[in-house]
């Protein structure tokens, strides 16, 4: 930068061409300073940004409540409880043989998102189905009870799921999401 | 001194936008070539200091309002949820509160820098005007600011500030209660008063950004003024803001920035009060209540007359003096630096000031020098309410009797008749050819 600009300033200022002379063309003290001055103040802005940035992440109090404990001895066979966490509807659905076993009969049909209905529930524990009731699509809540296959039904956009939670027809790419969950007890499941 | 635009559109892009828009040419004419005095000392570096600090309050502010709830019942929770809970949001609390108080100190040095060397006097009326009116919305700002946290000192300080207005009910009975009442939105300070002063407080930074706008206007039209207060008459007295001003501005800001650090990270609550850690209470005022350290010395002019509408009329009118500074002072030469003896009156000024605030912190009955005790073993002796009176009257002395009268009867120094003058023995003719070829773009 500095030859090339200093020059044509030269032509006809003495003192110039000696400075530029002196320190010749290539690197000058006044290209360090610079490069050190910019780089200190990028460095300091970029350690400002942070905290500005970071403090629209989920806070402390909002991280504690992640995870919660439900009793789900109130849901009868067939039923569907709905309850909060994170702040999204989580499906407690308690199954009844016949959707457990519509649910395994297509285990092998043609799915966009292929998974077994073992897949989808604990061990033994396989009349209790627990989704996140987001539709992967673009976020509604599915109903129960609608579409062609005897799960949910999103009204957003008519994405259909099964009674495993499978993506079967519509809009949506994916399954209905698990949350990470325990049975901790007879009837006490820890989700998150 | 604004003189001629010297942008020249490189690309045809820029040629279409200068025709639409001449938005680079501004910012070139304002910021980069700005001709400037080239004697300005570092205390006209407040002014950059101050644009920084504002934008710092506005984006610390901001980010604060999305944690913040403006509610009676909820906001000091949050202010607490802020604190602990909030990624970083102890820090940005902290430059947020201190920052305030950074703005203040570096408001009045901008401004005594100002009543020094002249800056008000013509044709920078306007201006100093201006600066007059951002000073008056920087202290409502804060004064609500304040508020938010909703402490005791919080209530007690809204309390206190809003029923001045009610010493109108001396002037006609029932105007000072209606108006208090209207402020409250309701019998006494609450939840309203709370939710309409979080708004206020978000708004009124962006109508200080805005009249910034208009002081940086007004400081463009005659140029800075400097240290000799004499005008720029010739090329060679100017140097471009850029390089030379960019980098002296943002060293200062640098070094201002090292005291703003020092008090968020080693002395958050040194400028706090203990008493807004408790949540406010409208049964219980503080036994102690002092306003933040920038009101004290009103504060002290407050307290300092024993009659409610005449008390807050002193106050109102300490600061409304200053906008009639301009018109005040009669003396011709600008800088008190040809000033000899209005440069001491000024100092004793910043003293008498410093003074008040001092007083402002403490017990009207507090005694400053004590002379024995009466029969309670109480001390007697020269109180600080009779210091803060003898003060509050060199206070208004120096604007009603000093700048006018003296300006008319002191014999000032021999005013150089260029800036160059005083360094240089040929008196500021024209200085070596290269001296001054914008050495910014050598190497």
């Amino acid at each position: 930068m500095c030859g090339a600009s200093s020059r044509p300033l030269a032509k006809g200022h003495n003192t110039v061409v000696e400075t530029a002379n002196e320190h010749g063309d290539e690197h000058t003290r006044r290209d360090f300073i610079h490069i050190a001055a910019i780089a200190a103040a990028a460095g300091g802005a970029a350690a400002f940004a942070w905290p500005l940035i970071d403090q629209m992440n989920p806070s402390g109090d909002t991280l504690a409540l992640a995870s919660i404990e439900y009793d789900f001895s109130k849901v009868a066979l067939g039923q569907q409880a709905v309850i909060k966490w994170r702040g999204k509807p989580v499906f407690v659905r308690h199954r009844t043989p016949k959707e457990i076993a519509e649910a395994k009969a297509d285990d092998h049909a043609p799915m966009r998102d292929p998974a077994t209905d073992a897949s989808r529930v604990k061990p033994g524990k396989e009349e209790w189905l627990i989704l996140i009731g987001v539709c992967t699509h673009l976020g509604c809540v599915p109903n129960f009870g609608g579409g062609a296959y005897g799960g949910w039904l999103c009204p957003c956009h008519g994405s259909v799921y099964d009674t495993a939670g499978r993506i079967r027809a519509g809009p949506a790419p994916l399954n209905l999401f698990l949350p990470d969950y325990n049975f901790t007890g007879p009837t006490k499941v820890k989700i998150g | 001194m604004s003189g001629h635009s010297t942008y020249e559109p490189k690309t045809g892009i820029e040629r279409w936008l200068d025709a639409r828009l001449p938005i680079i040419r501004l910012a070139k004419d304002t910021a980069i070539d700005f001709p400037t005095p080239k004697n300005l000392n570092y205390w006209w570096t407040f002014g950059g200091i101050l644009a920084v600090c504002l934008v710092t309050q506005i984006l610390t502010g901001v980010i604060l309002a999305m944690h913040y709830v403006p509610n009676g019942d909820m906001a000091f929770n949050s202010v607490e949820h802020i604190m602990r809970d909030v990624n970083y949001g102890w820090m940005i609390r902290y430059i947020h509160a201190n920052g305030a108080s950074m703005f203040f100190l570096a408001v009045y040095i901008h401004m005594a820098r100002g009543l020094y060397y002249g800056s008000y006097k013509a044709p920078r009326e306007v201006l100093w005007l201006l600066g007059c009116i951002i000073y008056l919305l920087m202290m409502a700002t804060a004064f609500m600011g304040y508020v938010l946290p909703w402490g005791q000192m919080s209530f007690a300080g809204a309390v206190v500030i809003t029923n001045l207005f009610s010493a109108l009910d001396q002037v006609i009975p029932g105007l000072g209660t209606a108006i208090t009442t209207w402020l409250w939105g309701g019998f006494a300070v609450g939840g309203a008063t709370l939710n309409r002063f979080f708004s206020l407080h978000y708004l009124l930074p962006f109508v200080i950004a805005g009249v910034v706008g208009l002081h940086i206007w007004a400081l463009h039209v005659p140029g800075n003024n400097n240290p000799t207060g004499v005008d720029v008459k010739l090329k060679e007295d100017t140097v471009p803001f850029h390089p030379y001003y960019t980098v002296k501005d943002g060293f200062a800001i640098a070094a201002f920035f090292i005291l703003f650090a020092w008090f968020v990270f080693f002395a958050p609550e040194a400028l706090g009060h203990v008493d807004n850690q408790t949540p406010a209470n409208p049964l219980v005022t503080p036994a102690h209540i002092v306003p933040e350290w920038y009101f004290l010395p009103f504060y002290a002019i407050l307290r300092s007359v024993p009659q409610k509408l005449f008390g807050v009329l002193a106050m109102f009118g300490s600061i409304a003096m200053l906008f009639a500074v301009p018109w005040l002072d009669t003396s011709k030469v600008r800088s008190m630096r040809y000033r000899p003896t209005a440069r001491i009156f000024l100092v004793f000024f910043v003293l008498a000031t410093i003074l008040l605030g001092w007083c402002g912190g403490k017990e009207p009955d507090d005694m400053v020098i004590t002379m024995g005790h009466d029969a309670n073993g109480d001390p007697t002796g020269f109180s600080v309410v009779w210091f803060s009176r003898i003060l509050a009257i060199y206070y208004y002395a120096y604007f009603l009797l000093v700048l006018p009268l003296l300006g008319l009867t002191e014999k000032p120094l021999d005013v150089p008749t260029t800036i160059s003058t005083p360094v240089l023995p040929k008196g500021g003719a024209a200085l070596p050819a290269g001296a001054t070829a914008a050495p910014e773009k050598k190497g």
